[in-house]
């Protein structure tokens, strides 16, 4: 946790620079994931196929994840929670919904923070800083995390096709996924990764309009090439 | 860097699962929760003299999936057979008590001489944790505490144990005491890693439950397991896969009996589950040889198993078998083709001795 403030303070205002960043759509390099569950490595693995570097951390000692990353998500390096975001670029959060509840929102201070969770209750129990249903569940992470700048993305593809459904650019199989932020600077360098990793992103206005890719809705768990994405999400698609 | 470790030999297993999905009559109507789980007595009784080498039964607490009580199920085949080995496909230990689930396990081992086996699960299907109230948020507390308690009954001998998830057991023998050493345990794994390191941790098998997408993206899971083993000082165990299927004279017949119940039961579970509700096109890519799906021929469902366990270093298959709607005769026909070609053909495929005993 100290390395991370240490690391904050060397690399300057951070803040600042993510703004600038954020908006002038400057390069990714470096994607903390936070969970290693079910969805975490396996955008992992993607993601360092795709040539970026990272770094992932579970609740907790590294040193418990170190073998699931070595063999699962060869390449990625297992650190602290805050360690894991201090230099990265932009950070994902693949985390379990209720875990986040209680996840120190500090650490993602000025950062880029792609939030690929679902609230559902089903599964996850009911979340009563969820349960207002007037706002999606985005704009419920982005107020807990004031200060850092949130994307909806990544949320509504199954973890168990996010590998092998990428396809090259231009290719007729290729998906579409969602991306949903306030901030259309940010959204675009989301979308540029989104596009390296393997598919063709479809930006979708403010993180209001994120709500379309939540559980129950037209586009999650599906499989969509771009054109019947579009037509799912109907006239919100930008 | 780790040594390569040599992938181990264990006897190749082929068995069948059912979560005792309501069968429809000749008319199409439902049949009774009552006679369902009367054929899945004849269908376990059937599927030993087919050849299966197990017979599992999934936990669930629906009206379209009857098996809340699946051990009592098992001890009713296992009385009536003598060969076949019985087990729960899977336990879900989250919200049960494991002093209870060793105590009806190591029941069924001696009334089956011991032919019993216990898979444990998470719980993806969570029906079960508003019914015994459970708070699903703390599902992964309650799985961690109570698989610890459970390795610890599985080694016999009296217990000493204490947590937050039930009382305490100071020096506790618990009964019956097993018979010829502990059974067989298995942990059910969907997609998380760090779950295939606690079955390595605690010493159990391991059973990937893929269920979509494709299956060689297991691989790795399949080299985590092997390599936490070896980090851990444990002997090598073997690994399994459970998937669903439905196995027809042909492969039209088999798609098209399987596929509109399969649509409808998706749809149905969709909601709570977190599925798409699926189309034709991609049915047929989980029944293509990149999918998750055993539905065909015997031939066609028998190539599939036999590369996917090549692919997963794996040397145990269980056909998930049944979905809603399906006849009781469509399911028995399906048990048949299953123990007569679709097990001969993987063996010949994958070059494998009958199993012993």
């Amino acid at each position: 946790m100290v390395g991370a403030s240490v690391n904050w303070v060397k690399s300057g205002p951070m803040g600042t620079e993510m703004t600038e960043r954020a908006v002038a759509g400057g390069p990714v390099h470096r994607i903390g994931v936070l969970g290693a569950g079910h969805v975490g490595p396996v955008f992992a693995r993607i993601a360092i196929d795709a040539g970026y570097r990272v770094a992932i951390a579970a609740s907790g000692d590294p040193e418990k994840i170190a073998l699931v990353t070595q063999v699962v998500m060869p390449g990625a390096e297992a650190r602290w929670a805050a360690d894991a975001v201090a230099d990265a670029d932009l950070v994902v959060l693949a985390m379990p919904l209720h875990k986040f509840v209680t996840f120190d929102p500090s650490v993602l201070a000025h950062r880029l923070v792609i939030d690929a969770m679902n609230y559902w209750p089903a599964a996850d129990g009911v979340l009563e800083l969820f349960q207002e249903r007037r706002h999606s569940s985005s704009e419920v992470v982005q107020r807990r995390l004031a200060g850092a700048t949130v994307i909806k993305s990544l949320n509504h593809i199954g973890y168990q096709d996010l590998e092998d459904a990428r396809r090259p650019a231009g290719s007729p199989e290729r998906r579409a996924i969602g991306v949903a932020g306030d901030d259309a600077g940010a959204a675009k360098i989301v979308a540029e990764l989104v596009e390296r990793l393997g598919y063709d992103a479809v930006l979708l206005g403010d993180l209001s309009a994120g709500r379309i890719l939540e559980p129950g809705g037209p586009v999650f768990g599906a499989l969509l090439a771009r054109p019947d994405f579009e037509l799912a999400v109907g006239a919100r698609a930008a | 860097m780790n040594s390569p470790i040599q992938a181990p030999s264990f006897p190749l297993v082929l068995g069948l699962n059912t979560f005792g999905d309501v069968t429809n009559d000749a008319e199409d109507r439902p049949l009774s929760h009552a006679q369902t789980l009367r054929n899945v007595v004849e269908q376990g009784v059937f599927a030993e003299q087919v050849g299966v080498d197990f017979f599992g039964i999934g936990e669930h607490h629906t009206s379209d999936w009857p098996t809340p009580a699946a051990d009592v199920v098992l001890a009713a085949i296992a009385a009536r057979t003598s060969r076949i080995h019985v087990g729960s496909a899977v336990t879900v230990l989250s919200s049960d008590d494991p002093v209870r689930v060793f105590q009806r396990f190591s029941t069924l081992n001696a009334i089956s001489s011991g032919r019993a086996e216990v898979i444990l699960g998470r719980g993806s299907s969570i029906d079960s944790f508003p019914l015994f109230g459970y708070d699903l948020a703390d599902y992964e507390e309650l799985f961690e505490e109570k698989i610890n308690l459970f390795a610890e009954l599985r080694k016999g001998g009296p217990v000493t144990w204490s947590g937050n998830t039930r009382a305490s057991l100071n020096n506790q023998d618990v009964v019956p005491h097993a018979e010829f050493g502990p059974f067989p345990t298995w942990i059910g794994v969907g997609g998380s890693p760090q779950s295939v390191v606690r079955a390595a941790h605690y010493g159990f098998a391991l059973m990937l439950a893929i269920i979509g997408g494709s299956p060689s993206r297991f691989a790795p899971f399949s080299r985590l397991f092997h390599q936490a083993l070896d980090k851990f000082g444990r002997a090598p165990l073997p690994v399994g896969v459970h998937s669903p299927g439905h196995v027809a004279d042909t492969d039209e017949k088999a798609r098209e009996d399987f596929w509109p119940r399969y649509l409808q039961v998706i749809t149905h579970v969709a909601k709570t589950r977190g599925f798409a509700i699926p189309t034709r096109e991609s049915f047929m890519s989980e029944v293509g040889p990149r999918g998750a799906l055993y539905v065909g021929s015997p031939e066609t469902v028998a190539q599939k198993i036999a590369a996917n366990l090549t692919a997963l270093d794996a040397s145990r298959f269980d056909l998930k078998y049944g979905m809603g709607g399906l006849s009781h005769e469509a399911l028995m026909r399906n048990i048949e083709l299953y123990g007569t070609q679709v097990i001969p053909r993987v063996r010949e495929l994958m070059g494998a001795k009958e199993l012993a005993g």
